[in-house]
């Protein structure tokens, strides 16, 4: 059994051994506890430990007695790490000698290099929620745990993750203005637009997934996976996050028919009501389509091809061209990938609440392989873009990213089981997104600044 | 109410985290290793709302014991104490009531001042209830050494 739990006796005494004295503690006559530290000798096996009797103390033989190991290591300036405690209870009994033995009845304890602290405090929500029911019966208000104002926005709408779809939307708009079309006022409400819908995303997915127990079922999530733990932590209600992806969505719905009206289009009204489906249905009933692992190709199709291709049409107002369908190949890619490795953690959370992802559904070598195949995929978008001529010169610089792909690569398996050493092979994969796509943006910028000062200069092959 | 005595003051500073043991309501001691703060009159400790299981038992029964016994947590001192007392759970504002403890705790512990600045990352630790212990009785090894009888000082039972 894993500590932060009951453990059986015979493991508690294991523990208890490793420790180089013990604690012995038990309830006086006037009702207080008394502690003296012993050095017990441990026969895990017979399920006992033996120790001398303390001087000047009447050990109680009448009731149960515990015997605590604990140990931390300090670090100057720091803290300290190494938390491991453990008790086991028993009753004592006099052997002759001067010696108690105790025989372990029951064991309980906590060693953080088998259950991390995030992941053991994670399993100790129940008790906090407890809590704050007990004191709001107690004082016949409720009683909530709180953040102030900016964090609880950044925590609830998960706010960093909005390069994801800033970096498509300017790549789409900067093409368009490399074909001769921009518009500062339908580009600033695109941006605008295109994030609200993110941000309904974002917080839509905490309600969907609260509701279908995915949330509540992880207890390792990390500060890039497992959802924004507001519902579970009591800072926000589900009625409240509810609301505010309801918000964000009519937000994002008032733009998109202000853009209409100004740079409408067929094209531009087919991909915001496909955006819309496939932002909504990611998570909620009956789509659902991250639960049937099909979550991957969501975000790849809503972050790589909608996003960019809206953003151009509103500023080509409605006319389509290849290019920025190419341009959004090894973007899509890379943005599936983030929340590809991003389930990786998950796993077993997600398997609990029949949440399917591919990383649910296959082998961690596949799952690994599929990264790799992805990334691969990525990058031969990019050469063959250039190379077609679809694509300028200057794209080739995504390739720069392939080194901070390759340690995504090689974080993967050796930290496959570690949610929290998965954390900065998360980070580096966000950033390859995030990398790739500047760099993506940066060639056209150098495209535009070209035409501006050079015109003859042609940045496209053939 | 009478002091501790000097030596166990002086551990009380010097400890990085002492045990706590509560009663449950089956009369069986449950230990805690927690940080111990000590301002010169009480003993205080906080407790986050993810692990109170141990303020419940408090409120119950106000009767515990704290000791001092791990050279490693004590700074290499080799002598011991056990505190038994009267604790109270004080949580009239679990975010920010415990915070007044912050200049003592951040003597043991200096990185939780910046722990605390970046609470969103785990909002629910920095939520937490104080536990007020007035001490009763002393026990202290001036060798650490079991076989020895402790030195015990009684501090009265008058509030203080």
């Amino acid at each position: 059994m894993r500590s932060g739990d009951r453990l059986d006796v015979r493991g508690g005494l294991e523990r208890l051994a490793g420790h180089p004295h013990q604690v012995l503690t038990w309830v006086g006559d006037d009702g207080y506890p008394v502690s003296v530290a012993v050095q017990a000798t441990v026969d895990a096996v017979a399920g006992r430990a033996t120790f001398a009797a303390p001087a000047g103390l009447a050990v109680a033989t009448d009731r149960e007695v515990s015997l605590t190991g604990s140990h931390i290591r300090p670090q100057p300036g720091y803290g300290y790490d190494e938390r491991r405690h453990v008790t086991v209870w028993g009753r004592a009994a006099v052997i002759g000698d001067g010696q108690l033995t105790l025989r372990g009845l029951h064991a309980w304890g906590w060693d953080e290099a088998e259950v991390p602290f995030f992941e053991y405090s994670e399993r100790s929500l129940g008790q906090s929620r407890r809590y704050f029911d007990a004191l709001s019966a107690e004082r016949g208000t409720p009683v909530k745990p709180r953040l102030s104002l900016g964090w609880l926005a950044l925590r609830a709408t998960r706010l960093p993750f909005l390069s994801a779809t800033i970096v498509p939307v300017l790549i789409g708009i900067a093409i368009a203005a490399t074909h001769g079309s921009f518009d500062p006022l339908a580009a600033v409400l695109t941006v605008i637009g295109a994030a609200l819908v993110q941000l309904g995303l974002n917080v839509a997915n905490d309600v969907f997934d609260a509701q279908l127990g995915a949330d509540d079922a992880n207890v390792t999530p990390t500060q890039f996976s497992g959802g924004s733990r507001v519902i579970q932590y009591g800072l926000l209600s589900l009625r409240q996050m509810a609301t505010l992806a309801a918000v964000f969505y009519l937000a994002a719905a008032a733009i998109g028919v202000v853009l209409l009206a100004i740079r409408g289009s067929e094209t531009l009204l087919v991909i915001g009501v496909l955006g819309f489906v496939v932002s909504l249905g990611y998570t909620a009933p009956p789509l659902k389509l991250v639960y049937r692992g099909l979550g991957e190709i969501a975000v790849a199709i809503g972050f790589g091809p909608l996003m960019l291709l809206g953003a151009y049409v509103v500023q080509t107002r409605g006319v389509l061209s290849w290019e920025p369908v190419v341009a959004s190949i090894p973007v899509a890619l890379l943005v599936a990938l983030i929340l590809y490795v991003n389930e990786i953690p998950d796993i077993r959370g997600d398997a609990r609440a029949g949440k399917r992802t591919l990383p649910v559904r296959f082998s961690r070598v596949t799952v690994v392989r599929g990264y790799d195949i992805a990334v691969a995929l990525a990058y031969a978008a990019i050469v063959v873009g250039v190379g077609a001529g679809v694509l300028p010169l200057p794209a080739l610089a995504v390739l720069l990213t392939i080194p901070l792909a390759r340690d995504v690569h090689a974080g993967l398996m050796p930290n496959y089981d570690n949610p929290y050493g998965l954390m900065a092979v998360m980070g580096r994969n966000i950033k390859v997104h995030a990398y790739a796509g500047l760099l993506l943006l940066a060639a056209y910028a150098a495209v535009l600044i070209a035409g501006a000062v050079a015109p003859s200069l042609n940045l496209f092959l053939g | 109410m009478a002091s501790l005595p000097e030596p166990v003051e002086r551990l009380l500073e010097a400890a990085l985290v002492g045990d706590l043991t509560v009663v449950n309501r089956a009369g069986r001691p449950i230990t805690y290793p927690l940080i111990p703060l000590y301002d010169g009159e009480r003993i205080f400790l906080t407790s986050s709302v993810l692990f109170s299981r141990k303020l419940e038992h408090i409120k119950r029964d106000g009767r515990v014991a704290l000791s001092l016994t791990d050279p490693i947590a004590l700074g290499g001192r080799a002598d011991r104490a056990t505190i038994q007392g009267d604790a109270r759970v004080i949580e009239d504002d679990p975010h920010g009531g415990w915070e007044r403890l912050l200049p003592i705790w951040e003597k043991k512990e200096p990185a939780i001042v910046a722990f605390l600045r970046a609470r969103v990352a785990l909002p629910l630790f920095f939520e937490r209830s104080l536990i007020e212990i007035t001490p009763r009785r002393a026990f202290y090894w001036p060798a650490g050494r079991a076989d020895e009888a402790p030195v015990v000082t009684e501090l009265g039972k008058e509030a203080a």
